[in-house]
């Protein structure tokens, strides 16, 4: 689900810092598969948002199922950076940035694939299971009959 | 895990418009939270301070008065004045800081910078704390996160234009932005920067992007284009977004690869 983009060239030294990082974490293993996955949050389902498509179509052909896991947040001069690195048949077949510094945040293509999904029907924001509301922008004279005023006092 | 757990609120007004803050996990309702909610209504009153084109105290009022030059400002108008620039390029000129005032005088207004922007400055204290998802909107413009991959996206409504009190679509995000930009409130403010006039045939354009900054950008700059929105908004590399138009019909829009 979630699609997190290339990152651009420049940030790639970040990038491998970080992982790199990782990859000391434990001593005796030399991959950063190994060492993710040893400090790894929670590794993710591998949905159709983890699809390696990414132009190199290396080694992981066919039948192999990929898996994403998101490293701990490690902090930099920059700020802290989050790497997510995507494993397939044992090898790392993609890493991406989920968290970095501010003041890049072009870059910062998080989650930026998910679509909108129209309702069937225009819906309230009840029925829609929504926890925040984004519109044209709403001026505070009008919060009161605003939609995210409902919710706010819902407090769902 | 992935059930919704109960998500404390929190509201406070700034730079005229509503701001909304929900959290899970952690820091939902304690004195941690309640302290990062404080720091981003600061932060938000900060840039109000500097970039109000409605307060005459300013220092973009300043400014746009010549009582003092950008060497003088704090940076974080160069910072502004930067993306502007950028925005301005990448949208051929549709979308500009540059506009046309009721006096058809053109003046510096960088509002269409100045909210994405400071929205997602702000938010750094709420994505400094652990084990809590976010999901924080300005005025409609939305910045989110969940720590927990796995968890439940934060699911965000965007507001049918043609009637605001329900939603046209929703957009799950774990982390990332959403940003509107349409006239559904304020009256037709966005402009064509090219030709000085309201652009035809859209009613709102939505985009789904990693930062509220470029979001909140691109969502004018797309509006900007008037009838050519959609397909402006489809070379943007890694974003995705919704447009409506003025007869109610809809072009989902799902990025340039990139």
């Amino acid at each position: 689900m979630i699609r997190v983009k290339k990152i651009v060239l420049w940030f790639m030294s970040t990038v491998t810092v970080v992982v790199l990082l990782f990859g000391y974490h434990t001593s005796t293993s030399s991959t950063a598969v190994a060492s993710a996955q040893s400090s790894a949050v929670a590794p993710v389902t591998s949905g159709a948002g983890t699809s390696s498509g990414s132009s190199s179509g290396s080694s992981t052909s066919g039948t192999s199922t990929s898996t994403t896991f998101t490293g701990d947040s490690a902090s930099t001069r920059w700020g802290p950076v989050q790497v997510e690195i995507t494993v397939a048949g044992g090898t790392v077949t993609d890493v991406s940035v989920v968290d970095y510094p501010d003041g890049n945040g072009k870059d910062r293509q998080i989650n930026a694939r998910a679509l909108p999904v129209l309702v069937q029907e225009t819906l309230d924001a009840q029925s829609a299971d929504i926890d925040m509301v984004s519109g044209a922008t709403v001026t505070s004279d009008g919060y009161v009959e605003s939609l995210q005023s409902a919710l706010d006092q819902a407090g769902l | 895990m992935t059930a919704a757990a109960p998500a404390a609120r929190y509201v406070e007004h700034v730079m005229g418009m509503p701001i909304s803050l929900a959290l899970r996990g952690r820091h939902a309702g304690d004195d941690i939270g309640q302290a990062a909610w404080a720091q981003v209504m600061d932060s938000l009153r900060q840039a109000d301070r500097v970039f109000s084109t409605y307060r005459a105290d300013s220092v973009v009022s300043r400014l746009r008065r010549g009582e003092v030059g950008l060497e003088d400002c704090p940076p974080e108008v160069a910072e502004v004045l930067g993306l502007a620039a950028a925005a301005e390029q990448q949208s051929h000129g549709a979308f500009s800081v540059w506009l046309p005032g009721p006096d058809g005088q053109v003046r510096l207004d960088p509002s269409g910078v100045v909210k994405g922007w400071a929205a997602e400055r702000a938010a750094q204290p709420l994505r400094d704390l652990t084990g809590t998802d976010f999901c924080l909107s300005a005025g409609g413009d939305v910045t989110c996160a969940t720590t927990d991959p796995g968890a439940r996206p934060w699911r965000i409504g965007i507001e049918d234009p043609a009637d605001p009190s329900r939603v046209l679509a929703v957009v799950p995000v774990h982390t990332g932005a959403v940003a509107t930009s349409g006239t559904a409130h304020r009256g037709a403010h966005l402009l064509d920067a090219r030709t000085g006039l309201p652009p035809a045939g859209v009613a709102s354009v939505t985009v789904v992007a990693g930062s509220l900054t470029w979001a909140d950008i691109d969502a004018t700059a797309a509006y900007a284009h008037g009838p050519e929105a959609a397909r402006w908004l489809d070379t943007r590399p890694g974003q995705s977004g919704l447009v409506v138009w003025t007869d109610g019909s809809t072009t989902t829009v799902a990025g340039a690869a990139g």
